[in-house]
């Protein structure tokens, strides 16, 4: 097994983590520390399945990059939604409307 | 689909620039966003691009649902935001294990590469992305974030959601579906058209059961998204499947944008938004009315609109196909559509309660009425001029 595998499994694991992380978590800030926990899970995979013959391939790493830049935009707005929740209901958690 | 997306976008921002008269800093730069995510979409090719066009398109629409303001807009938002970042999450991890697998991810060079007896780690990518997808389409049992978050948003925003961020990424499903994927997919295509259904049956119910305007017509989406998803069993050479869901996609589009457009008129001027407040509308708004009733014909299927020739083509390949249990599940969505039409119809000709005089608070901006209309013309009148659109969607796929 070479490091870049045992890279691509540890994201893999990260990645399930995430998941459930966002699902069964009620905090809102946990759930979006679980979403970055499952970006970057995403991104190991992505680097470490390239470099599992040891040759550095740039462009998946480009692309972590990319993903790297959408993943802090998308926190920021979810930081911000949950600033504003905060502020018109004083919780940070989703209230279940019960259907579904 | 550019076409459709410029189609429905163009009346909605004059819809929207009445709206918002009063003015609303974050809709233009969040629906200008939302336009170049939907347009990057549809013309990008390769995988990693489409991820980031979904993650563009995704982040506007949250914004979009978060402008009004409100708790429980900010809420919806909020759902809709771990709902798409998971979906489009799922998604990159397949993209990942695909890259990994072949080290490209274009998919014109992977059509030819993916077999059979590919690798178990691309099959298991082909479903991430195919569920990660699923999840941002509000299939089915993913579909909970949907009518809060389209329901809650201001009309002309629910309209945009509606009728075009949805299909976006169904467009990317039937892509991957029928281009690098149709190896694999072959054998699971039963899947999507049972979820397809129990959306249909699902989504009527509930909008049967909605007591609010909008999450009559949020719901009416979710069963509307089931029929495109009834296709993927009986797509094959003759393209009749391809063909009714193309169709399908313009003629909803066009409706529900419609839909939304005059729900968004008869909150404003009634100022409320519950089913049982719209009595009394039919002599008021008679242009909103006939716009959502013809709207309703579309998603009934009644001849001769967009939605009859979608739901016969769509028949006519299940009988090709001897899939009776498929044309059972369309024609009872279509008659189950015809209860929650006329649900709302029924209640705006009837007299307004008599007790309370109504204070005929604003009149309707003729902008708004109109623009609605012509969006629910448009969505009938493509059905009598629906081969040539069928021809140009071919041309297009």
């Amino acid at each position: 097994m070479s490091t870049g595998l045992v890279f691509a499994c540890a994201g893999a694991l990260l990645f399930a983590m995430g998941v459930a992380g966002v699902v069964l978590l009620e905090h809102l800030l946990r759930r979006i520390l679980a979403f970055n926990l499952m970006g970057s899970g995403a991104f190991l995979v992505l680097v470490g399945l390239a470099q599992r013959f040891g040759i550095a391939d740039p462009v998946p790493q480009a692309m972590v990059l990319t993903g790297i830049v959408v993943a802090v935009a998308a926190t920021a707005l979810a930081l911000a939604l949950a600033r504003r929740l905060f502020a018109l209901t004083g919780g940070y958690t989703l209230s279940e409307d019960g259907d579904d | 689909m550019l076409l459709l997306t410029q189609f429905v976008a163009l009346p909605l921002f004059l819809y929207a620039r009445a709206y918002f008269a009063a003015g609303s800093a974050y809709f233009w730069p969040l629906a200008g966003f939302l336009l170049a995510g939907l347009n990057a979409l549809f013309l990008s090719a390769d995988l990693f691009n489409l991820y980031v066009t979904l993650e563009l398109l995704g982040l506007a629409a949250v914004g979009l649902v978060a402008a009004g303001g409100g708790a429980q807009q900010v809420a919806a938002a909020l759902r809709y935001l771990f709902a798409t970042l998971v979906g489009s999450g799922i998604y990159l991890l397949g993209v990942a294990l695909i890259h990994g697998a072949y080290g490209t991810v274009s998919i014109e060079m992977l059509t030819p590469l993916v077999h059979v007896d590919a690798p178990r780690a691309v099959w298991f990518a082909a479903g991430l992305m195919l569920i990660g997808l699923m999840l941002k389409t509000a299939l089915f049992p993913f579909h909970y974030w949907l009518p809060p978050a389209h329901g809650g948003a201001p009309a002309p925003v629910s309209a945009l959601l509606s009728a075009l961020v949805v299909k976006a990424s169904f467009y990317l499903i039937l892509r991957l579906w029928l281009g690098p994927f149709a190896a694999l997919t072959t054998a699971a295509a039963w899947l999507p058209a049972i979820m397809g259904s129990a959306a249909i049956l699902w989504g009527s119910w509930r909008a049967i059961r909605a007591l609010r305007l909008k999450e009559l017509v949020a719901y009416s989406t979710v069963a509307q998204l089931g029929y495109l998803f009834l296709i993927f069993p009986l797509l094959g050479a003759d393209q009749l499947a391809l063909q009714a869901g193309g169709m399908q996609v313009v003629a909803h589009g066009l409706a529900k944008a419609a839909m939304f457009a005059a729900a968004g008129v008869v909150i404003q001027v009634t100022g409320r938004d519950a089913v049982a407040d719209v009595a009394g509308i039919a002599s008021r708004l008679p242009v909103t009315l006939f716009a959502f009733g013809l709207a309703g014909i579309t998603l009934m299927g009644l001849p001769p609109s967009g939605g009859f020739l979608a739901k016969w083509l769509l028949i006519d390949a299940a009988l090709v196909r001897g899939r009776w249990e498929l044309v059972t599940v369309i024609l009872a969505g279509g008659l189950l559509a015809a209860v929650y039409v006329f649900r709302v119809l029924r209640q705006a000709f009837l007299p307004p309660p008599s007790g309370e005089r109504r204070r005929v608070a604003r009149r309707p901006v003729a902008m708004l009425e109109w623009t609605a209309f012509a969006l629910a013309a448009a969505s009938v009148l493509v059905g009598l001029r629906g081969m040539e659109i069928v021809r140009l969607l071919g041309a297009g796929a």
